[in-house]
């Protein structure tokens, strides 16, 4: 069983609202980013996504923007994600979930992505700009090296494709609650609600829910309805604003985001 | 043979890529979740659009009486004077609004309207298409936003104040490289926000499918006319037909009617830049490596990480780091070749073609222009060449102005 399976039969036997945290690779530096994440899995985040720094990120707002700005500064890219990711690995037990645009991985090349990815400890990969036509490979390959393949869900996605996310995807399913891109707002959109019973009805899978997320009321709004949330831009905030204290900053908000 | 038959509109449906919108191994659909069914629903439009006799009527009457089609193949004759070639220039920079833009962004804008879209949005690189698409609005009375990178900004200002006076929003793009790559993300991520009242106008045979196809079609109606304005003046198929290649949908508009024909060679000119160093120029034919941008797969300057390099070309219109995912495969084929034109050469053009035949191209069309002077200055044997002529210079003048004076070379 995959680790992230167990962590949301984990979640679901508890009855505990899970929190998925997103952070980019490399940023503010790699060195720093490799003790972000040791902070925030010790502060109890549930699943780890780590954003590959891209160039040209088009589903992303300007927090991540800025983001992967610094990380791209600092030396940051997919190669030095998965250094980061096989560093940490050892030190943390939660799922690992590798975000990342389709051009890195198509350089590296799929076949020796797929070899480093599963090396380093990661335990599935979320390709945000590879649909669900085009995965069907990719979701064969990653799976024979025991990876996860998770898809998005949008509000705009039909029920046919719905179906197919549910047959080739892995590990949960990412419901995107609103339409746009990345970025903290005030309300979870109403629109998480219906979809997230919408994709109840054809699977299974566990479902986190993000995009807009950022104060624990939003997680417990979630929890009503969702296996977890996800919360990115606003943790990707405190990591700005901190700079090298980043670890102890990222460790306290992930706290706060759990109320504890 | 008579204009009337020069007239014709543009061709549809002649060499479709397949269902999924690959060209061999380019192009496809590579966007974030959120606008698959956008694209999707876009693709069947687009394919209803273009069997309706209603919508083609309107196209095609507008290109005659707004844009002002056909526009005329003229043989630039001082240019070859003393030398066996004959060079036609297709003059695109006729066109109402100064260039070949125009063609597919009132194709696209009529698909919006008839989608029931009160809102566009699209990206520009020189202005070009950017006042294109402004036009367009402004003609079938939708709003336009206009994302443009910062430095395009700057460097093209007169084009900024033409769009907002056309009624358009530009919205400058700090981010990035602050040029057209950096414009289209924006214009993604606007479109991605907004999908239920916005329609994307993409400029040129870029994006996911259905756009690079959508886009070549618009604009196969100059290969269409010059095809049989070539047959009429030089009474045979030229030997060359060349253009320049940003993202390439002027030169696909041109070599779509001369594919089948394999007599006629097809020449797309990149932006040399500089220097073919990294960073210095977008010649993606020159150091490209395949991969995805922008929702396509294609030929990309890029680094070993697979992160998109900076180009710098004098040209704001072919400064961009891939090419149209049709381009790639027909080099792939073997059916296109590939040359660059640095940012001197295209300067040196710009004022020979002035001098020699009182035509002032865009920077952009200038490097064709560039290859075109080796080539008769090369050749021995007689030739027939058309080239696109795709914009006029005026925008560019002052930019001109500011690099001469610098040089101190103006005369």
């Amino acid at each position: 069983m995959s680790r992230l399976a167990t962590r949301f039969d984990a979640l679901r036997a508890s009855k505990a609202p899970g929190l998925v945290t997103y952070v980019t690779a490399g940023d503010p530096t790699p060195a720093v980013s490799a003790d972000v994440l040791l902070a925030i899995a010790a502060a109890g985040a549930d699943v780890l996504e780590v954003g590959v720094p891209f160039s040209d990120p088009i589903a992303d707002g300007p927090v991540i923007q800025r983001a992967t700005e610094r990380a791209l500064a600092a030396g940051g890219n997919l190669g030095v994600t998965l250094d980061i990711i096989a560093k940490v690995r050892a030190k943390i037990g939660q799922p690992i979930v590798l975000f990342t645009y389709v051009n890195p991985v198509m350089r590296m090349g799929t076949d020796a992505f797929i070899a480093r990815a599963a090396s380093a400890g990661v335990d599935g990969v979320l390709m945000l700009d590879l649909p669900i036509e085009e995965s069907a490979d990719l979701c064969a390959r990653l799976g024979t090296q025991g990876l996860d393949q998770i898809f998005l869900i949008s509000p705009t996605t039909s029920d046919a494709r719905l179906a197919e996310a549910a047959r080739l995807g892995r590990g949960f399913l990412y419901v995107i609650s609103r339409l746009g891109v990345t970025g903290a707002r005030d309300q979870v959109s109403g629109a998480a609600a219906p979809l997230v019973e919408r994709i109840r009805r054809v699977t299974s899978l566990p479902i986190a829910v993000g995009f807009g997320l950022s104060k624990p009321e939003h997680l417990a709004e979630v929890a009503a309805f969702a296996d977890a949330a996800v919360v990115g831009s606003a943790l990707v905030t405190v990591i700005g604003e901190a700079g090298a204290d980043a670890p102890a900053k990222a460790g306290a908000f992930v706290r706060w985001l759990r109320g504890r | 043979m008579s204009d009337v038959t020069v007239s014709a509109g543009p061709v549809f449906g002649r060499r479709d890529p397949d269902p999924r919108g690959y060209f061999g191994a380019f192009g496809g659909r590579f966007v974030p979740e959120t606008l698959v069914e956008p694209v999707e629903r876009l693709t069947a439009e687009y394919f209803a659009a273009r069997r309706d006799p209603a919508f083609l009527e309107e196209l095609t009457g507008l290109l005659r009486t707004f844009v002002g089609r056909p526009t005329p193949l003229y043989e630039a004759r001082r240019a070859t004077a003393g030398t066996p070639v004959r060079l036609f220039l297709k003059r695109e920079d006729l066109a109402h609004t100064g260039a070949h833009k125009i063609n597919n962004a009132l194709g696209q804008v009529l698909l919006a309207r008839r989608m029931g879209k009160p809102r566009v949005v699209a990206e520009t690189g020189a202005g070009q298409h950017g006042v294109a698409t402004a036009t367009a609005c402004a003609l079938l009375g939708l709003e336009c936003v206009v994302y443009m990178g910062t430095d395009d900004v700057a460097r093209q200002a007169l084009n900024v104040f033409r769009m907002r006076v056309l009624g358009a929003t530009v919205i400058g793009v700090d981010a990035g490289t602050r040029t057209l790559k950096d414009a289209i993300n924006e214009a993604m991520r606007d479109w991605v926000t907004n999908v239920g009242t916005t329609s994307y106008v993409l400029g040129s045979v870029l994006g996911p499918h259905p756009y690079p196809l959508m886009v070549r079609e618009f604009q196969s109606v100059i290969g269409q006319e010059a095809r049989a304005q070539i047959l009429r003046d030089a009474g045979r198929l030229p030997d060359v037909a060349v253009a320049c290649v940003g993202g390439g949908s002027n030169a696909m508009g041109l070599f779509d009617a001369f594919v089948d024909d394999p007599g006629v060679r097809l020449v797309g000119v990149e932006a040399g830049g500089r220097a073919i160093t990294p960073g210095n120029h977008a010649a993606r034919f020159f150091g490209g490596h395949e991969g995805v941008l922008h929702g396509t797969r294609s030929l990309i300057l890029q680094d070993d990480a697979g992160n998109i390099l900076p180009t710098h070309s004098v040209s704001a219109g072919l400064d961009y780091p891939s090419v149209g995912p049709e381009h790639a495969w027909l080099h792939a084929r073997g059916r296109t070749e590939y040359a660059y034109a640095t940012d001197a050469a295209a300067l040196d053009a710009f004022q020979w073609l002035g001098r020699t035949e009182g035509i002032l191209p865009a920077l952009e069309s200038a490097h064709a222009i560039a290859w075109a002077r080796e080539f008769i200055v090369a050749r021995r044997e007689p030739a027939v060449v058309v080239l696109n002529l795709s914009g006029r210079g005026d925008k560019d003048v002052e930019q001109v102005k500011r690099m001469l004076d610098a040089e101190g070379t103006a005369s």
